[in-house]
């Protein structure tokens, strides 16, 4: 019998998924699957979108109410959810190609607005699915089956371009750093505006093979030693930091919200008739 | 599945949910599990300490700490 919080929210039925072996995915559904019980959110009220690819089969798993959508476009079903029925909490689950490549517009825009959806990027810095592709997040010089010879395109900062973009909740978590991730997806949830998390996880099969990353539990010390909380990351020297990245809250602010911005509009009318 | 008590929680196993990454193995802090045919076994649970870090990180929902 599964635990207590898999019962609760998951499609037990559907379990065990489809993720390789080693595979973080499994972990950064199960983080938010926590967060949304740690904030007692009610399954009924909460909608969960995801796009295509690894991470977006999470969706399947989940016993909310969910919708599994097309490549890249979770941001803009999301949108209209959001837009019909503003009271839902809503919930993007997507990856890096996903919502970087064939969803950047959708990215950009939806923080643009501050349309009130917490984004969850799965970040494995590869299309695994497809397998193992380079993605925009794929480190420059690492391989990819479409780049044998080494990624020559420097990659997203998937966090600076959601901060640029105006998103007003922007953090970064791990698949090792568990506990941190569960606490930075509830505080993205509880930010009134658009919310962007990006979870660091694991492809060993692809990402990790290619690049003789190791198994999975090298690629995880990988994370854990190379992961730096954004306030110890500040005292470091620039020879610490090198091939470091951080991890923690990285921006947070206060812009009005789009659908409160809309709903002014449309009581602006009704104060006319 | 598998069960083994101590105090008032349990460390469960959900052995056909396992794919024996290995993840709760090397992170457990007091070595209290191992790989054995490619599944996850308790060997010593007399050191568990009940942290929750394999259940935290099991990526296939396979291992918790259940119970009261």
């Amino acid at each position: 019998m599964p635990s207590n919080l898999v019962n609760e929210y998951f499609r037990t039925e559907n379990l065990p998924h489809i993720w390789c072996p080693g595979c973080g995915n499994g972990i950064v559904t199960r983080a938010i699957v926590k967060a949304v019980d740690n904030l007692g959110l009610n399954r009924e009220d909460t909608c969960v979108v995801s796009g295509i690819g690894c991470s977006s089969r999470a969706s399947g798993y989940l016993d909310f109410n969910t919708i599994h959508t097309t490549h890249g476009r979770a941001l803009a079903f999301a949108t209209g959810i959001k837009l019909a029925k503003p009271d839902l909490n809503v919930i993007v689950i997507t990856g890096d190609g996903d919502s970087s490549a064939i969803g950047g517009n959708h990215l950009i825009h939806a923080a643009r607005r501050n349309i009130d959806i917490t984004t969850i990027v799965f970040n494995n810095n590869t299309y695994g699915m497809t397998g193992g592709q380079y993605s925009p997040t794929t480190p420059t010089g690492d391989k990819g089956t479409t780049a044998p010879y080494g990624n020559i395109d420097m990659a997203f900062d998937l966090c600076k371009l959601a901060e640029a973009a105006g998103a007003t909740y922007v953090s970064r978590g791990t698949i090792y750093t568990t506990n941190m991730l569960i606490k930075l997806v509830e505080n993205g949830i509880k930010n009134k505006g658009f919310s962007f998390v990006e979870a660091m996880t694991i492809c060993p099969t692809y990402y990790g093979r290619k690049n003789k990353k190791g198994e999975a539990v090298d690629m995880m010390t990988y994370l854990k030693d190379y992961a730096i909380n954004v306030a110890a990351y500040d005292k470091l020297t620039d020879e610490q930091r090198e091939g470091k990245f951080i991890i923690g809250e990285l921006y947070k602010s206060e812009r009005p919200e789009y659908t409160e911005e809309y709903q002014k509009i449309i009581n602006s009318f009704a104060e006319e008739v | 599945m598998t069960t083994a008590t101590k105090t008032k929680k349990t460390l469960v196993v959900e052995e056909n949910w396992c794919k024996g990454c290995g993840i709760c193995v090397a992170f457990c802090p007091k070595s209290v599990l191992e790989i054995r045919n490619g599944k996850v076994n308790i060997k010593d649970l007399d050191s568990c300490i009940q942290c929750g870090q394999c259940e935290l990180r099991c990526p296939d929902y396979a291992i918790y700490l259940g119970g009261d």
